[in-house]
């Protein structure tokens, strides 16, 4: 068999040479985005490099400095920092002085200090995003524009939300820090505020997608806002709100961690310390926790998560 | 309405046995969901020993703050133990360094009138008497026998200590009357000085006087052009620190940037590996995500502090924090969204012998680029956010000037400035991400609709 090729005519020519001066001008505009990134990208990389402390290049052969206070002298030290256990090498410093932190629960029984704040890091999340979550819920019903009760209502619940969502935490928990005193309290304050706006957005775009049948169904019976809203638009977004706050709880931890070093309690405040002061075994065992933690946190949520609502991919951050 | 019989209701029960016989775990499931959060609250009320930190927050510091964030004050003190009744100002009060305000009368019996608020609320004193002013009642404090004494009832709005007598204004101010002095803190609306500090030669010109002097002025400091020094004045303004705030301001942004931008660049190969559709070996796959969440779950904070050890505080090592935490968001992302592709042009592509890049860059590529995109303008976004946290910790941008300035419990004016700017850099981070995401979905949007129609 022959393939026969026909030369090409005026129509076809005329039609190759502008498919031809589509994509070298696709072309010159991908090299120009590519070549507008690349400057951007080294502009930005000499302006954080000129701006830091320590110069990148000049600096880079330390990497391995600051790897080798990491390594403690004796790798024992990691569990006894981690279960509180006094360790040979104590010379009084706060180096190695490992049981000074127990909590005594119960005569001799206690809880080794970094498991402690662990547990109040977890509890700030866990709590805060308890508080986005149940103002969240009906702040989300107010702001869909299909269940909303009022127009001009759900401007202004949208509106804060939005103001919660990108005022920085960081100021909110200082300001509440000089109210409630330094601590935990500040910390849940501040992410549950900044919650609220998160998980709200999320809720209302789903209660936005919500099927509307079974909402007209109740109006046509007379139900008021509430009922509709209780019986109609519930049931079918439960799910997914559970698991975006299952998401927000893997983010709060995060965050509570950060807090924490910034004063807010917890892991967070030792782990600043004792990487700053370059105490390698107490940094070992405090990121050890953490990250089993963290790890831990997110493969259960990942796992209710498909329990709830299926393989479903999500949108992290937010 | 009729009523059913026994035997209808049993019959109703049966065909519906999923609604009438449901499981235990689905029964009761929700009333144990609320118990055990109910349960959990009271743990965590105890736990964070809530009714403690309650009975010693101070609630009425909030509305002070929160007048701070919009408003100055003024607070000079006036000796009446000396010769002549005489204003001092703070030194580095807001007025400048010769005040000489509009609201400070000296009488001609040589008293002095301070119109906190108008003659409404006022405070006028000589060495002996004070007649303070204010919600429509007149107070005479007289101060010749030692101590400060009120003549006639108390009012509400008055505290009178052994030695010191207070009157509260509101918003206005107060006045504090002692025997040997009158501290009077005046409060104005506003942001004082914002363009201008008191050092600046331009300092307390209305407007159109700098205008002038700018464009047809004699120069203010010899060798230098009007229009340059004040400028300069404006970005070295010492109380606002407007060219610190900025440029701190810009790190933040940076720092977002680069790490998020170099977080793709990384994760993007690395996503083709693990992704076990385009990449057959399970354990390249394994190690691969495994990395992914390794990264991710060692948190942004140890890597801000562990590089802030490494390359000193500053934008370097927050740029370097969010870059390694996003190589592990940006490569479990991207890995997730090519495993969710289409198999169909890949196939097409390989079909026609062509090797295995071309087979990515053809018959791939296209499909993931924009969710890619999506996905990493929404990392930067959320990171924009996240690096004024993580500044705080020593990573650069504004965040720690932010701390600074909050932790002395005096700037508020200056954390509302530096909060209001960074709400203006999210909100526009926000809709141009949100923009170029809307455009994008539609790119997927068609996409997916042309190959629905295609079968």
């Amino acid at each position: 068999m022959t393939l026969s090729v026909t030369a090409p005519s005026g129509a076809t020519h005329q039609m190759a040479d502008a498919w031809r001066r589509q994509t070298s001008l696709r072309r010159l505009y991908t090299a120009i985005g590519v070549g507008l990134l690349l400057v951007a990208l080294g502009s930005t990389m000499w302006f954080a490099d000129e701006a830091n402390a320590g110069h990148f290049f000049d600096r880079l052969p330390h990497l391995l400095d600051f790897l080798s206070w990491l390594v403690p002298k004796d790798w024992n030290d990691v569990w006894r920092a981690m279960f509180d256990v006094a360790s040979p090498h104590d010379t009084g410093t706060q180096e190695f002085n490992f049981p000074l932190g127990r909590a005594y629960v119960w005569g001799s029984f206690y809880i080794p200090e970094y498991f402690e704040l662990m547990l109040t890091t977890l509890n700030v999340a866990l709590v805060s995003t308890f508080i986005g979550f149940v103002f969240a819920v009906p702040f989300s019903f107010i702001a869909a524009r299909n269940l909303t009760p009022h127009p001009v209502l759900r401007l202004i619940v949208k509106r804060f939300m939005e103001l919660l969502r990108a005022f920085p935490e960081i100021v909110i928990a200082g300001l509440f820090a000089a109210i409630v005193s330094i601590g935990p309290i500040a910390a849940i304050i501040a992410i549950g505020l900044h919650s609220i706006g998160a998980l709200g957005k999320l809720f209302y775009e789903i209660n936005e997608n919500i099927d509307m049948r079974a909402e007209e169904g109740l109006r046509a019976v007379g139900a008021n806002w509430f009922e509709r809203v209780r019986f109609a638009g519930l049931p079918q977004v439960l799910p997914n709100f559970m698991s975006y706050t299952l998401l927000r709880i893997e983010i709060n931890v995060r965050i509570s961690t950060i807090m924490g070093a910034v004063g807010g309690g917890g892991i967070g405040e030792e782990l600043k310390l004792s990487i700053s002061r370059g105490f390698g075994a107490k940094t070992i065992a405090l990121v050890l926790l953490l990250f089993t933690t963290i790890f831990i946190v997110d493969q259960f949520s990942a796992w209710l998560r498909r329990k709830l609502v299926g393989e479903q991919a999500f949108v992290m951050g937010a | 309405m009729a009523t059913m019989t026994a035997d209808q209701i049993q019959s109703i029960e049966e065909r519906f046995p999923q609604v009438f016989h449901r499981p235990f775990h689905k029964r009761f499931g929700p009333l144990l969901l609320l118990g055990g959060t109910f349960l959990y609250l009271l743990y965590a009320l105890w736990f964070f020993n809530l009714p403690q930190v309650m009975r010693e927050s101070h609630w009425e510091r909030l509305p002070l703050f929160l007048t701070q964030w919009i408003s100055y004050d003024v607070q000079p003190i006036f000796r009446l133990d000396e010769p002549q009744i005489t204003a001092k100002y703070p030194r580095f009060s807001v007025l400048g360094p010769n005040p000489n305000p509009d609201w400070v009368k000296t009488n001609a019996d040589g008293s002095v009138t301070i119109l906190i608020d108008g003659t409404a609320k006022s405070i006028t004193f000589n060495k002996t008497q004070a007649t303070i002013i204010a919600n429509g009642e007149t107070v005479a404090v007289g101060l010749g026998t030692g101590k400060p004494l009120i003549s006639g009832p108390v009012p509400g709005w008055i505290t009178a200590h052994e030695d010191e007598v207070v009157a509260d204004m509101g918003f206005a101010g107060e006045a504090r009357v002692a025997v040997d002095r009158v501290r009077i803190r005046k409060r104005f609306l506003g942001w004082a000085n914002f363009v201008f500090d008191t050092r600046s030669p331009f300092f307390g010109k209305s407007a159109s006087e700098v205008a002038s002097l700018i464009v047809s002025g004699p120069e203010l400091k010899p060798g230098t052009s009007n229009l340059a020094l004040a400028g300069d004045n404006i970005w070295n303004n010492a109380q606002w620190q407007h060219g610190d705030v900025w440029t701190k301001l810009l790190q933040t942004i940076v720092m977002a940037f680069l790490g998020t931008m170099l977080g793709g660049i990384v994760a993007f190969p690395l996503a083709f590996f693990a992704a076990r559709n385009i990449t057959p070996s399970r354990l390249v796959n394994q190690v691969l995500k495994r990395f992914f969440d390794f990264m991710r779950s060692i948190d942004m904070l140890i890597w801000a502090l562990f590089f802030t050890r490494a390359f000193g505080p500053g934008p370097l090592a927050g740029s370097a924090a969010i870059f390694f935490t996003e190589i592990g968001t940006l490569g479990k992302t991207y890995s997730e969204a090519l495993e969710n592709i289409d198999d169909k042009p890949r196939e097409g592509v390989t079909s026609t012998g062509a090797n295995g890049l071309l087979v990515q860059r053809y018959g791939v590529l296209p499909e993931v680029v924009p969710v890619f995109i999506s996905q990493t303008l929404y990392q930067w976004e959320s990171n924009t956010r996240g690096a004024t946290i993580i500044g705080a910790v020593g990573a650069g941008g504004i965040g720690l000037k932010l701390w600074e300035a909050m932790r002395t419990n005096s700037n508020w004016a200056n954390v509302f400035y530096m909060v209001l700017l960074i709400l203006l850099v999210v909100f526009i981070f926000d809709n141009i991400s949100n923009f170029l995401r809307r455009r994008l979905s539609q790119t997927i949007h068609d996409y997916n609709r042309i190959q629905a129609e295609q079968g």
